[in-house]
């Protein structure tokens, strides 16, 4: 059952990668005219429709099955969760295609899918059971409701992408504020799938180095590379055989495992980054532009506010309101300034201030834009950082 | 200072659009889109800003100051997630050093400006309490106002009001009461309330989510005095006990009128071979795996007098887990904390040097020590002194660092029959000397012979009467939040003129789908789709 359950989420994943294809066709317009140059272009949107449906169909099977074989809701650890995440990215996208059937959300927010279940893949995918915390029929209200805010929020994230892809200038040689902006997030996204890419490759070949070092403590220790260590331990010495000398040595305060694989996904991300610009001599925004002239604005602005409209009342409602009572009767208090917690609360705030300035006519259209791209860093920032570097109670994976 | 309208409405200072038919009174000669928020009406901090209490007002009701709060909470919220907070520090460490020693001079920077206890200081309370503050006086300012206008709304518009609305459209007609006639029918069907007047039809849809966001913000106040009443004495208990296996503590907080007894503390981990979760664990950095914490609990309160007749009677029982507390009275006690091992009991030997026999064991609770102890031959060992958790102090004076027998130590005595001299011997963990008189041997000697541990479970205690308001502020800040999202207030003014009809529509969100009900009616009603007027002035621009 675990290797079917796996096996529907890789089948998921290609249906999405099919979704996107479609989606990517239907937008080049033109060429799908019939004889009574009536768009047909439509037809290929439906297509992309019906995959992403299927992909959401399977990754739904990966779920459910794996839930019936642990017997809790999987979604205790960074690989459950990402999957989870992607999982709710798809149904939202489902819901909020059949609303507006823009073709370009399609085309921005299937990768996104893609990307979550790539980087969930980077994590313990095995069955790992419970700690007595998380012991609790408040894991599944919690955590699914958190989700699928959190997924509903996330389409607010391409719609602002592809709106904003529309209406800056990526064509002139200037440099402003907006075009950094847009280059910056297309950097980010390429590094993940650079990390992505780098991470699944060394563990397909299992590579390890193992070092003996001085921790902070001035005692000896040892850490495991998954990456080739270009930044070493503190007084690191190899151990394994056959593995490359670190270049630089980290000074002791420094995880330097963890830093090594930051430079690694960012270095990586760069190079690709900057191959991208070299070959296509363009900005890599300004490659997405051709598909979206025919997008109207207004209509993503609506999309991104829409999905922010929906999805904000059940985030703060799993994040705030089901983590709070579950927090009171597990941890002793509904709110313990745990840095999750805060961040939670940041997200909640951060979208507050959204809504309130869309009071403003002003605020709508780009900045708008700007402001969707913005709440969707602070979740992945959430859902990354906040994990993984800053120790606190949630710090499951 | 009141105006009237040509309709004969009264309408108050400061009204920028007639609560009645809808004329703009500022800039009547305009063709820009009609501001439609708040409907126009006169809103105090709009009105007024002379006196000292205006101005206040004005601060607060301001949606711009508003947001400037929740931005300036936002990034004080993520400083104080820069470093952990001073409650998360290890218990024992002083924080003017911890943040230099582990941070460096970023960390002492981060101490000296108080954001180690951020979310406890002052002006981080200030700051909520201004967002309370804000969002009561930006509600009253606006939804009074709002109410009357929507609620004195005629179905008869002024046309100016009409063509400065975004979606506006005039057709044709042959048959205007025709028209209007199916126009109405597609809009009941659409479950749109429909007004008439003078063969003028308002159709209006879902008013109610207009009260969403005060619902919410009123929601969110009880919710902010709810957490604010902790600071009322009585309010608010929060204690920790540690209860050792069979012994039984008061709970503190209660005033003495409850006691718990651990009847057992049980830890269980995860099996390493099971083989549904055995990869997982393998992969996973952890050591083990717990699968549960559990104090077995007795709850007793107190009866007869205390020092004369007082006995424990038994309230209830309960297997205390980590998601399972007990619940009595306001209070809960919950699992947080374990101990496993911890000495309870040493058992000693007692030899005598003068006759290389053993003349008697003896066991010492390490909790609750007697004076003395008999040995099997008539001797008494005298517990002279006892340090549970040994240290040597300061000034080099042996002490206990607290009451916890972490690491036991004691001083014995006994008396030496033939010297008549009392033998004083220290003993401890792999501490064994004789102490006075220190010239010769003692006669008798001790030795460890055995051990005994026990389990002991942390519990906290906790009261919060506070929890029933934020319950009701959170749950009226749901129904507002979803109140005010999932709806949208919808209006379609369809009016007759001559032999044209005119339509215009407003709405506060979502106007694809208002348009897409437009487009519906148009179709059925055979009138040409209205303009987006937003797009006409966009143009207009580039």
């Amino acid at each position: 059952m675990a290797q079917l359950s796996m096996n529907l989420l890789t089948i998921s994943f290609f249906f999405y990668l099919l979704a996107t294809i479609f989606y990517a066709v239907a937008l080049t317009g033109k060429k799908w005219r019939n004889r009574n140059r009536e768009v047909t272009g439509n037809k290929w949107g439906n297509f992309g429709y019906i995959a992403s449906i299927g992909g959401l169909l399977f990754s739904l099977g990966y779920f459910v099955t794996r839930w019936i074989e642990i017997g809790f809701a999987p979604v205790s650890n960074m690989f459950e969760y990402l999957t989870f995440f992607s999982i709710t990215i798809s149904l939202a996208f489902v819901l909020l295609y059949g609303m507006y059937r823009m073709n370009a959300l399609g085309l921005f927010t299937m990768p996104v899918v893609m990307l979550m279940i790539g980087y969930a893949s980077v994590f313990v995918t095995e069955y790992q059971p419970l700690q007595p915390a998380l012991q609790s029929y408040w894991l599944e209200i919690h955590v699914l409701t958190t989700g699928l805010g959190q997924g509903i929020l996330a389409i607010s994230f391409g719609a602002g992408l592809v709106q904003l892809l529309r209406m800056i200038d990526l064509k002139s040689k200037r440099i402003t504020k907006q075009t950094f902006g847009i280059e910056f997030v297309m950097y980010m996204i390429i590094s993940l799938v650079a990390f992505i890419l780098v991470t699944n490759s060394f563990n397909a070949f299992n590579y390890e180095a193992t070092f003996s070092y001085v921790n902070e403590f001035d005692e000896q220790a040892e850490v495991q590379y998954t990456l080739p260590p270009i930044f070493g331990p503190n007084e690191g010495e190899l151990l394994t055989a056959d593995r490359m000398e670190p270049w630089v040595e980290m000074p002791v305060w420094i995880v330097s495992d963890d830093f090594n694989t930051v430079v690694w996904a960012f270095g990586t991300g760069l190079l690709l980054y900057v191959g991208i610009r070299l070959v296509t001599r363009r900005r890599v925004g300004a490659l997405f532009q051709p598909l979206l002239k025919n997008v109207n604005p207004e209509t993503m602005d609506e999309i991104s506010y829409r999905a922010i409209a929906i999805g904000f009342p059940i985030f703060t409602l799993g994040g705030l309101v089901f983590a709070m009572i579950w927090a009171q009767v597990a941890w002793t208090r509904f709110w313990g300034w745990d840095p999750k917690e805060v961040w939670a609360l940041i997200t909640f705030l951060f979208y507050a201030a959204y809504l309130h300035l869309r009071l403003n006519r002003n605020w709508q259209g780009e900045r708008s834009g700007w402001l969707a791209v913005i709440g969707f860093a602070i979740i992945m920032f959430n859902l990354i950082f906040v994990n993984l570097v800053i120790a606190g109670l949630h710090s499951y994976a | 200072m009141n105006k009237k309208c040509e309709c004969g409405r009264v309408n108050p200072y400061g009204t920028e659009v007639c609560g009645s038919c809808g004329k703009p009174l500022v800039d009547p000669d305009s063709n820009r889109l009609l501001n439609m928020r708040y409907e126009g009406a006169a809103r105090r901090s709009q009105t007024y800003s002379t006196s000292i209490i205006d101005k206040i007002w004005n601060f607060f009701s301001s949606v711009k100051v508003g947001i400037g709060l929740i931005v300036v909470t936002l990034i004080a919220s993520m400083i104080g997630t820069i470093f952990p907070q001073e409650l998360f520090i290890p218990p024992g460490e002083d924080p003017s050093v911890h943040y230099f020693e582990e941070y460096g001079p970023l960390g002492q920077l981060y101490y000296s400006f108080g954001f180690h206890n951020l979310y406890g200081s002052w002006w981080y309370m200030l700051l909520i309490a201004a967002l309370g503050i804000s969002i009561l006086i930006a509600s009253i300012d606006r939804f009074f106002p709002l109410y009357r206008a929507l609620r004195s709304q005629r179905v008869t518009r002024h046309p100016n009001f009409l063509h400065r609305q975004r979606i506006f459209g005039t057709s044709h007609v042959e048959n205007v009461d025709e028209t209007m006639e199916k126009a109405k029918k597609a809009l009941q069907k659409r479950r749109y309330k429909i007004r008439e007047e003078d063969g003028n039809l308002l159709a209006e849809k879902n008013r109610w989510a207009r009260w969403g966001p005060y619902v919410n913000h009123i929601g969110l106040i009880v919710f902010l005095i709810g957490a604010s009443l902790r600071f009322v004495p009585g309010m608010y208990v929060h204690d920790n006990v540690w209860v050792r296996e069979g012994e039984t503590e008061v709970v503190p907080g209660t005033s003495g009128e409850f006691f718990v007894e651990n009847l057992a503390f049980t830890m269980e981990v995860y099996d390493e071979d099971d083989p549904l979760f055995q990869e997982g664990m393998e992969a996973s950095n952890a050591v083990m795996f717990e699968s549960l914490f559990r104090t077995d609990a007795v709850l007793y309160r107190p009866e007869g007098t205390l020092g004369l007749d007082q006995s424990l009677v038994e309230v209830d029982r309960h297997g205390i887990e980590v998601n399972d507390p007990l619940h009595f009275d306001d209070f809960s006690l919950y699992q947080v904390d374990y101990k496993l091992h911890e000495l309870s009991e040493m058992t000693f030997d007692v030899e005598d040097r003068l006759t290389n026999e053993e003349v008697g064991s003896f066991a010492v609770d390490l909790n609750n020590p007697e004076d003395d102890y008999s040995l099997s031959n008539g001797e008494t060992v005298r517990i002279h002194s006892y340090f549970p958790n040994y240290i040597i102090n300061d000034e080099g004076i042996p002490a206990t660092e607290n009451a916890v027998p972490d690491n036991p130590a004691f001083i014995f005595e006994m008396v030496n029959d033939d010297t008549e001299e009392e033998e004083h011997t220290f003993i401890g963990i792999q501490r064994n000397f004789d102490i006075t008189p220190n010239d010769e041997p003692h006669r008798y000697s001790y030795s460890l012979s055995g051990i005994d541990t026990n389990h002991v479970t942390g519990l906290t205690v906790r009261q919060d009467n506070t929890i029933p308001y934020l319950i009701i502020g959170g749950a009226i800040f749901m129904i507002g939040l979803a109140q005010g999202s999932y709806w949208s207030h919808r209006r379609i003014w369809l009016q007759a003129k001559n032999n044209e009809v005119w339509v215009a529509a407003h709405t506060n969100k979502n106007w694809q789908s208002l348009k897409k009900d437009i487009s519906n009616v148009a179709h059925y009603a055979k009138l040409s789709m209205p303009k987006d007027q937003t797009d006409l002035e966009d143009h207009d621009k580039s």
